[in-house]
Order: structure tokens, then C-alpha cells, then sequence
């Protein structure tokens, strides 16, 4: 039996907010949920894809904490920032990958999901993870969730010319091996790339 | 975008202030004086604790117990008894001038047991030749510092009570 991992299928999302409530129910940030719920294409999908952290293997938010505030523990969880130490700079905001982190500017602290430490480093599964009725969010064995989906898990990942490896996995199609995610393309032309509205880099581009 | 040539030395900063959890020992100045305040107060506060605790218990006693003939110790000088209880030896004196006082015989030095001086008029600790008055019971030479528990006796008739402990 291997140990057990948190995997992330967003296309079984159904868009409940339970995960939401779940977070904010937990004890190290009670009150204030850390997980992002993201809406796609919200004018043509009702389609909803959750986001906790991916707890990267070189975190990048770790990496540009100029006051040294974000660590990782042995079993690899990222943590939120230390209160004594997070100046409220928003670097993590900015450098994070996936848009984790969250600046909370009524304490002046960045707060992000630290997959519930007090319960994971335990055994016990983070909130989201028991309350998801879709299984969208899942805690457990990396040969439960291959005996059990289709898709197959996978932690790699191309922003550009960088690759992140997670601790988080993420459920894809059989052919893929690396979630590749294009950068905005400044040398590219509006009229180059293909016509698609919901386009964030080809939004960029056009400003 | 020109590639970075990466080394797998990191650099001198990077290994001062670790990414991992274990490796970070920075102890901030904040924190550092946080912890020293706090606990110069805990301490503090334990010593008035602990010292008023104890004046609470030692003024509890109130018991009565008769602790001899005052006969006996007319014709001895001093008596030697135990009050409050049986752990607790005591002794009781005629001073020069006629007064009945009595102590805790536990030196406040180092609890040797105290005996009465009769030629000097004193209470004698024979371990470290430490001295108290025997009207008061202040230590007049030696090592210690603290005056001897008095422990209040009375006389009816020819018997003799202990009913209380003054510190």
C-alpha cells in the first residue's frame, strides 16, 4: 500500500461549493476558505474546476518569499505563510503557477492551502477531500485511483520553458504525459494566433 | 529568452535561509524578545505564587495539642515536643527572664535540629554553630538568616498547649 495522495479530476467538478464550505471549516484557517472554485468560460459552460495548492516539489512561492516566510515540511506540504514573518509583499500572489496564494489584506498576510496539516500529517483527509461528492477532489492511494478511473494521474507540468513537478496530482487523458501551459507569446501578432474570445493570452495581446 | 546556466551549488543566501521546514533555525528578534518577556514574567510570577502559597498553608495551622508538663520543663530548661504533627520537632524554653517561648527545632540554615544554650541565654544549631535569640528567635550569628517558625504555647495550670504556628 502506498502513501496516500491528493488527486484533482476537474472534469468531474460539478460546481457544489462543498469543498468551499469544507475549507473554511478548517481548523488552521477557520472561517476563510483557501480553495479556489474557478468558473470556464462562464457565458457558454456551466463547467467549475477546483484549485488547491499543488504543493510543488521546488515551491517558486517558497523561492521569492523575500522575508523567508513560506516553508515546506518533510512530506513535501508547502505551508501557509508564518505569521510573524509574511510582510504582505504578495510576491507568492504574483510568482505562483496556479494563482494559489491569496493576500488577505485585513491581516496583512498571504494565505494559501496548506492541505490540512493538522489533519493530513495525521492520516486523516484534508476537508475538501471529504466532503467532494463528485470525487473531483480525492485522498487516497495511487492504486485505488488507478484501479478505480479511467484517466491517469499525472504531476508534471510546462509553463514555457520551466517545469514543475507536484505533489498534487492531477487526473488527464491516457496520451498525456505533461500538462503543457503556453505563455503569453509577446512576439506573437492578434491576427496570428486562432480567434478564441475566452483566450486570456490572445486578451493580453490585443491590450 | 536566454537559458540560465544552472548550477547545482546553491548559493551562500539560499542555504542560510532554507526552503525546508527542518533546515530553518532563524529565530527572529521579535520572537526572541517575546519569549524572553514572557518568560522572565512566567517566572516572576511563579516565585510570588509559590511564596504566597506557602504563608497560606503555614497559617492554616490552628490545631491545639498538649505537649507536656510545665513542671517538666521548669526542672530540664527546655522541652523538647513535635506540633503540628509528628514531623514536625519543636522546642519549648524558659527564658532568662521567666518567659515560656517556644520554636521549630529545624534550623533555617540547613534543618539541623536547634538545642537550648542555657549558659548564653541562646538557641544553639550545633551543625554550623549558628545562633537565635531566644526571646525572639532571630538569628544572631552564624550562617543563618531567617528567624525560627515561634510556635504559640500556653500554660493552664500545669500543662502545656501548643495552638498555633507564627512564622
Amino acid at each position: 500500500m502506498s502513501e496516500l495522495a491528493f488527486f484533482i479530476d476537474y472534469s468531474r467538478c460539478i460546481g457544489c461549493q462543498a469543498c468551499v464550505q469544507a475549507c473554511a471549516e478548517c481548523d488552521t484557517h477557520r472561517g476563510v476558505s483557501m480553495i479556489h472554485l474557478e468558473t470556464i468560460q462562464r457565458s457558454e459552460s456551466v463547467q467549475t474546476a477546483p484549485q488547491v495548492c499543488m504543493h510543488c516539489e521546488d515551491p517558486i512561492c517558497a523561492r521569492v518569499c523575500p522575508a523567508d516566510a513560506i516553508k515546506k515540511t518533510p512530506d513535501g506540504v508547502v505551508q501557509s505563510s508564518l505569521k510573524p514573518r509574511c510582510i504582505g509583499c504578495s510576491n507568492c500572489v504574483v510568482a505562483c503557477p496556479f494563482g494559489v496564494p491569496k493576500y488577505s489584506a485585513e491581516i496583512d498576510q498571504m494565505m494559501k492551502c496548506d492541505m490540512c496539516y493538522d489533519r493530513s500529517s495525521v492520516g486523516k483527509k484534508p476537508m475538501c477531500a471529504t466532503v467532494c461528492p463528485s470525487g473531483a477532489l480525492t485522498y487516497t492511494t495511487m492504486e485505488d485511483i488507478q484501479r478505480t478511473r479511467r484517466g491517469i494521474p499525472i504531476n508534471s507540468w510546462k509553463f514555457g520553458g520551466e517545469e514543475v513537478r507536484t505533489k498534487v496530482y492531477v487526473m488527464v487523458p491516457k496520451a498525456v504525459e505533461r500538462v503543457d501551459v503556453d505563455l503569453v507569446q509577446i512576439t506573437a501578432t492578434p491576427s496570428a494566433l486562432p480567434e478564441d474570445p475566452y483566450d486570456v493570452a490572445l486578451m493580453l495581446e490585443g491590450m | 529568452m536566454g537559458e540560465e546556466p544552472r548550477t547545482d551549488q546553491a548559493p551562500k543566501w539560499r542555504t542560510d535561509f532554507p526552503i525546508e521546514w527542518e533546515g530553518d533555525h532563524y529565530v527572529g528578534r521579535r520572537e526572541m524578545v517575546k519569549f524572553l518577556t514572557l518568560g522572565s514574567l512566567i517566572l516572576a510570577a511563579a516565585n510570588w505564587v509559590t511564596a504566597l502559597a506557602g504563608k497560606m498553608m503555614r497559617r492554616s495551622v490552628t490545631s491545639e495539642k498538649m505537649i507536656g508538663a510545665a513542671s517538666e520543663l521548669e526542672s530540664k530548661g527546655s522541652m523538647l515536643f513535635r506540633y503540628p504533627t509528628d514531623q514536625d520537632p519543636c522546642i519549648a524554653v524558659r527564658t532568662g527572664e521567666g518567659k515560656l517561648v517556644a520554636y521549630s527545632q529545624v534550623c533555617t540554615h540547613l534543618s539541623c535540629a536547634v538545642v537550648f544554650d542555657k549558659s548564653n541565654d541562646q538557641l544553639v544549631c550545633p551543625c554550623h554553630r549558628g545562633s537565635f535569640n531566644v526571646a525572639r528567635g532571630v538569628p544572631t550569628g552564624g550562617p543563618p538568616t531567617r528567624a525560627l517558625p515561634r510556635i504559640v504555647v500556653e500554660q493552664r495550670g500545669d500543662q502545656l498547649f501548643a495552638t498555633s504556628v507564627e512564622v
